[in-house]
């Protein structure tokens, strides 16, 4: 079985590479760029969609707006050590991308707010004067590296991706997300399965809550929401990629540049 | 002498005229967002509202530009008459969909942060949208066409780095593509929305 997956690994790996060894900045904006992404499974991806657009109607929003009845400095606590957690995976993704400054920092941010900050809940480490948290996953180390992200995917329940951001979502199982190490493959006295689902299951929904006004706002006024939806996954990856918020660094203006002579 | 002295005195007149009537990038955001907070937060009718909104985007965006930068690659294949008809439907999709994207929020408190100078035809101004207790702060940037100085106009919000004009421009080629190229199915999508 694992045998099996690792061919997958690999052969997705190679199929998705296609120029490792000359990735420069130019080239990981053109082959991250959302209109370069194939949507090679449209007619299955539009059918997952959909079924994700029913559940999420009968589970996941009124789930997350019965968790937004919560007081906020509840929701703010839940969110903070969640976010604490994604330190485990985000501070070996900051190695694998060289930065190792940000690794360091997520280190003592991750130990600050375990201790100080109970678990978490509170994020004492902001406090203190820390930068804001970034967080880094497998697929955004990937296309640092080079890797192309292959076709665009719809994903039953976790929604968009693309081949490489599910290759790097599987590198979690196989040792990549500490936190999964503990409480699902090495069962320990503390911590099982159930709590590692929780928290997942608890992520999507914070994430579901803080956007219910913006989801509801974008399906309204989509004339195309999945073509709406896969755009602003493709550019929300191909900014974190490139590890930047600035706008001109990831916008192409050429045709921009053109309509000046409509 | 005398002469060259009033040449003078009237370039440096002219050159201040143009100046003090240039509008800086930031404050045409302030001023946009000022006059949106203003509609939103008084005791209109959705209507009203609404109305106040669209008369607010005619006057600070460039619609027109939008519109032919939503079309991509597919607006070099339109005819002139088709190109007339296109900004039609578009402006009263843009219309309707601006207005009731923003006519829901009540008092949206915006900070303008920032300005980037691009180039002399773009500036992008940066701005927050302040948290509630429902959502955190927002990052919005906006992408304001300065090649007017007197008269600059929005192009794009890029919210948390996410174009909206951009994920616009990739809904139409979809719709476009979905119909096998044909651009009457973008037009008729766009008139079903603007009659909803």
């Amino acid at each position: 079985m694992i045998k099996k997956l690792a061919i997958i690994l690999i052969t997705t790996f190679a199929l998705t590479t296609n120029a490792y060894a000359g990735s420069d900045g130019e080239l990981l904006l053109k082959k991250n760029d959302p209109s370069n992404v194939k949507d090679c499974f449209e007619g299955l991806n539009r059918a997952t969609f959909a079924f994700n657009q029913a559940l999420d109607g009968i589970l996941f929003e009124p789930v997350a707006k019965a968790y937004r009845i919560l007081p906020s400095p509840v929701r703010t606590g839940v969110g903070n050590s969640l976010n604490n957690l994604s330190n485990l995976v985000t501070i070996p993704n900051n190695i694998l991308q060289g930065n190792f400054k940000e690794a360091g920092i997520n280190t003592g941010r991750f130990v600050i707010n375990t201790t100080l900050g109970i678990l978490g809940i509170f994020d004492v480490a902001t406090q203190m004067g820390f930068s804001e948290y970034v967080k880094e996953d497998y697929g955004q180390s990937l296309g640092t590296a080079g890797v192309g992200p292959g076709c665009y995917i719809v994903l039953p329940v976790l929604g968009p991706s693309t081949i490489r951001d599910t290759a790097g979502s599987v590198i979690n199982i196989f040792g990549g997300d500490p936190w999964y190490n503990v409480s699902v493959k090495n069962d320990t006295r503390y911590f099982n399965e159930k709590d590692y689902y929780v928290s997942r299951g608890a992520d999507g929904i914070n994430f579901r809550a803080k956007n219910i006004e913006s989801f509801d706002n974008l399906e309204e006024n989509a004339i195309d929401f999945y073509a709406s939806v896969k755009s602003l996954y493709l550019q929300d990856r191909k900014q974190k990629i490139l590890n930047t918020r600035g706008v001109i660094n990831t916008m192409d203006d050429s045709d921009w540049e053109e309509i000046e002579e409509q | 002498m005398i002469k060259k002295f009033l040449a003078l005195n009237l370039i440096i007149f002219l050159v201040s005229l143009k100046t003090a009537s240039s509008i800086e990038p930031d404050i045409f955001v302030q001023s946009t967002v000022n006059r949106a907070s203003n509609t939103l937060s008084g005791d209109k009718t959705k209507e009203e509202r609404i109305l106040e909104l669209k008369k607010i985007a005619l006057d600070t965006v460039d619609i027109r530009g939008i519109g032919f930068y939503s079309l991509g690659k597919h607006r070099k294949a339109l005819s002139d008459d088709k190109k007339k008809e296109y900004a039609k439907v578009f402006k009263d999709y843009f219309l309707n969909s601006f207005s009731s994207r923003l006519a829901e929020y009540s008092n949206p408190v915006i900070e303008v942060n920032s300005k980037e100078k691009i180039n002399d035809n773009y500036t992008i101004v940066t701005s927050t949208l302040a948290a509630t207790d429902k959502r955190p702060a927002i990052k919005i940037d906006w992408r304001i066409y300065t090649k007017n100085p007197e008269k600059p106009l929005i192009r794009d919000l890029i919210i948390e780095g996410l174009s909206l004009a951009r994920t616009q421009k990739e809904e139409f080629n979809s719709i476009i593509q979905g119909a096998d190229g044909d651009i009457e199915a973008l037009f008729t999508s766009l008139k079903n929305f603007s009659n909803k």
